[in-house]
């Protein structure tokens, strides 16, 4: 025999390089402990069995430019909503305007990556073959085809200056659905198995709703004068507020599906949302005290800026924790021993 | 079942009668597989029929590395998969239960040719005494004369669990996914718009979007073949019945019956997975008989539907809308200085 010998002592006569080892000796080994891509790990190395470190879930096809591109300017569309009508009827028309412009604008460009990303686009009036509560996209789809035209008609009137009545009533209309056009995107990307995203479900739409405040309110602050940004000023410090905190108290709350938010690239996206966030904030309160509108434009930046960076790094956590079986399998593992089986 | 049990059995827990909370009256009883991962002997043709019927196209023909798998996992074009796993662990669990505990094999080879009930002249088999050159003399030694019986090979063909609780079906936003007369879950594929949506809600990674043709595929359990009698590809081309075909209520009985056999057969590893009506998807309409823990074989070792918590998700978003509503609101009712 020429071929090695596997004993109790291991194997002998072996020719390396030549022969394919086999279980623990496998190739591949450090992938299967679950250490990601050559980082140092964030925690002890969590022991587990893995099919030769394949990935447990396949992993999702979304697009990121369109998916997390959608989160965003959903976010900001249904905010900016609330901002329109509050400009609207409390005589704040300079703040009602770009938010109306905003709003339309933005809804519109998600509507296209929303078909954009679809594997058939041609299909795209399938979404509205049937309404599923089941389905978190099912009730977004119709969803948003009752408030797309809402933002577009307000929009219209706005521009063309006419028809101000019609135009109110779709501004007020636009301002009811708002809120949940910002925030059921958070039940959208919840609603999987992706560890990253499912087990942040009860804070998640609490992070994008305060996401989708301060994105409105740095468009507002960008684009309206100063006499009329305070309740834009007021709504992101607000916000960001809301998102920081909901932030934190997820990330407390996931268990090990934290840890990709808190490695590569979604880490560092998601730590720049942080500081655009709070940075803005601090701008906004400064702007409001020296009524300097630089410092408007600089907070307003900021916010649009990390409310994008905050979408882009959620989805791109979640992907990393799809495409690692520990994220997976160890919490799995876990609930079964603590059943005690 | 009473009506919370109703609700309940639509999402989460137990549903004894799946098709009929699909809406089919008087349906057929729920189908499945139950695949035996035991005698399982990774030959494949499960994968090459499942291929061959479904005109599933080519995707990809690459060496891994990873023992005889270059399948490597489910995906569009891929729906049933053999895994080929290699173990340092007693050699004993490769052949359990095949109960011959009063054959000895050795003696019988050494009887070869000179009883009635084993070859004789004119066979591929020498003569006795008449061993070609270079054989080894003697008796034939058995197979771990120093202790090599540290290498296990497992093998199991994984395929669509076609869930009692199916997420891809739950989520899907076109009805394209639907759940058939027999309790399988297949996709139309006139119908998807390829959203994806499924593919990242399937807790087993089975479902996946064909690239260049953007649509979602997966397993139909042959729902072509079920509708005109006869048995899916995968379990007619099956040559050790290592997958099973049938009313799944028969299945599982047979399944408690085979691990029974294995256990007393020595074999403490073997284990049924997703053939529990309790667990996190209300049972599998596919389960499977393993010999370790379903993670070696890349299956989660407990899965959970992800709608189970998807009224609480509504609740929460509900309340999160409600809550940016008030934040606007409150902005605008201060009076600015």
């Amino acid at each position: 025999m020429s071929g090695p010998d596997v004993t109790r002592d291991g194997v002998q006569g072996a020719r390396p390089g030549r022969q394919a080892p086999t279980g623990a000796h496998a190739g591949r080994r450090r992938r299967r402990r679950g250490r990601g891509r050559g980082e140092q790990p964030m925690v002890p190395d969590a022991v587990f069995s893995s099919y030769y470190g394949k990935p447990v879930l396949n992993r999702p096809t979304w697009k990121a430019l369109d998916i997390a591109g959608y989160l965003y300017l959903g976010g900001l569309a249904g905010a900016s909503s609330l901002l329109a009508a509050g400009g609207q009827f409390t005589g704040r028309p300079g703040l009602a305007a770009p938010a109306k412009l905003g709003a339309a604008g933005a809804i519109s460009l998600s509507l296209a990556a929303l078909v954009h990303d679809l594997g058939r686009p041609a299909r795209f009036l399938n979404m509205l073959r049937v309404f599923k509560p089941t389905s978190p996209m099912s009730v977004g789809s119709w969803l948003l085809v009752g408030y797309a035209p809402l933002n577009l008609a307000a929009a219209a009137a706005e521009v063309a200056g006419r028809y101000r009545l019609l135009g109110s009533a779709a501004t007020a209309a636009a301002a009811v659905l708002g809120p949940a056009v910002a925030t059921y995107t958070a039940v959208l990307l919840s609603d999987t198995a992706v560890p990253s995203w499912h087990e942040g479900y009860r804070q998640l739409p609490f992070v994008f709703a305060g996401s989708a405040a301060t994105a409105a309110s740095g468009l507002a602050l960008v684009a309206a004068p100063a006499a009329e940004a305070g309740p834009a000023r007021r709504m992101g410090v607000l916000g960001a507020a809301l998102e920081l905190a909901a932030f934190r108290a997820m990330k407390r709350h996931m268990g090990l599906a934290a840890e990709p938010l808190e490695q590569g690239g979604a880490h560092r996206l998601l730590r720049a949302a942080e500081a655009l966030t709070a940075g803005g904030a601090a701008l906004a309160v400064l702007s409001g005290r020296m009524r300097d509108r630089r410092l408007a434009v600089a907070a307003g930046a900021a916010w649009l800026t990390g409310s994008a960076a905050l979408r882009f790094g959620v989805f791109h956590a979640g992907v990393a924790s799809a495409e690692d079986p520990k994220y997976t399998v160890v919490p799995q593992r876990e609930r079964l021993r603590a059943r005690g089986r | 079942m009473g009506g919370d049990e109703d609700r309940g059995g639509l999402l989460y827990g137990p549903q004894p009668d799946v098709a009929g909370a699909a809406g089919y009256p008087d349906a057929p009883p729920r189908m499945g597989f139950f695949t035996d991962t035991s005698v399982c002997i990774g030959c494949k043709a499960c994968e090459v029929a499942c291929k061959e019927w479904n005109a599933v196209p080519e995707d990809g023909l690459e060496l891994t590395g990873m023992s005889y798998d270059n399948t490597q996992g489910l995906g569009a074009d891929t729906w049933r998969h053999v895994a080929f796993i290699e173990q340092r662990k007693p050699f004993g669990g490769q052949e359990p239960g095949v109960a011959h505990d009063d054959v000895d094999v050795f003696a019988a080879a050494a009887r070869l040719g000179t009883d009635a009930g084993s070859p004789g002249p004119g066979s591929t088999a020498p003569p006795p005494g008449q061993a070609p050159a270079g054989a080894p003399a003697g008796r034939i030694s058995p197979l771990s004369p120093d202790g090599r019986t540290e290498l296990r090979w497992l093998m199991a063909s994984d395929v669509c669990k076609h869930c009692t609780h199916a997420a891809c079906l739950d989520v899907c936003p076109t009805g394209a996914l639907f759940r058939t007369e027999f309790g399988t879950v297949v996709v139309q594929e006139d119908v998807c718009n390829g959203c994806g949506y499924c593919v990242p809600a399937c807790p087993y990674g089975v479902i996946d979007q064909r690239e260049d043709d953007g649509r979602v595929w997966k397993c139909t359990l042959c729902y072509d073949r079920l509708g005109a009698g006869m048995e899916p590809a995968c379990a007619k081309s099956c040559p050790t019945e290592s997958i099973q075909f049938g009313p799944l209520e028969e299945l599982r009985e047979r399944a408690r019956a085979r691990v029974a056999q294995l256990h007393a057969a020595g074999v403490p590893d073997a284990r049924l997975y997703g053939e529990s009506p309790d667990d996190g998807v209300g049972g599998d309409g596919a389960f499977f008989l393993l010999l370790d823990e379903p993670e070696v074989y890349g299956l989660p070792p407990d899965p959970v539907v992800t709608t189970r918590d998807l009224p609480d998700m509504w609740r929460h978003a509900a309340l999160a809308a409600l809550s940016l509503a008030a934040l606007a609101a409150g902005s605008f009712v201060r009076r600015p200085r």
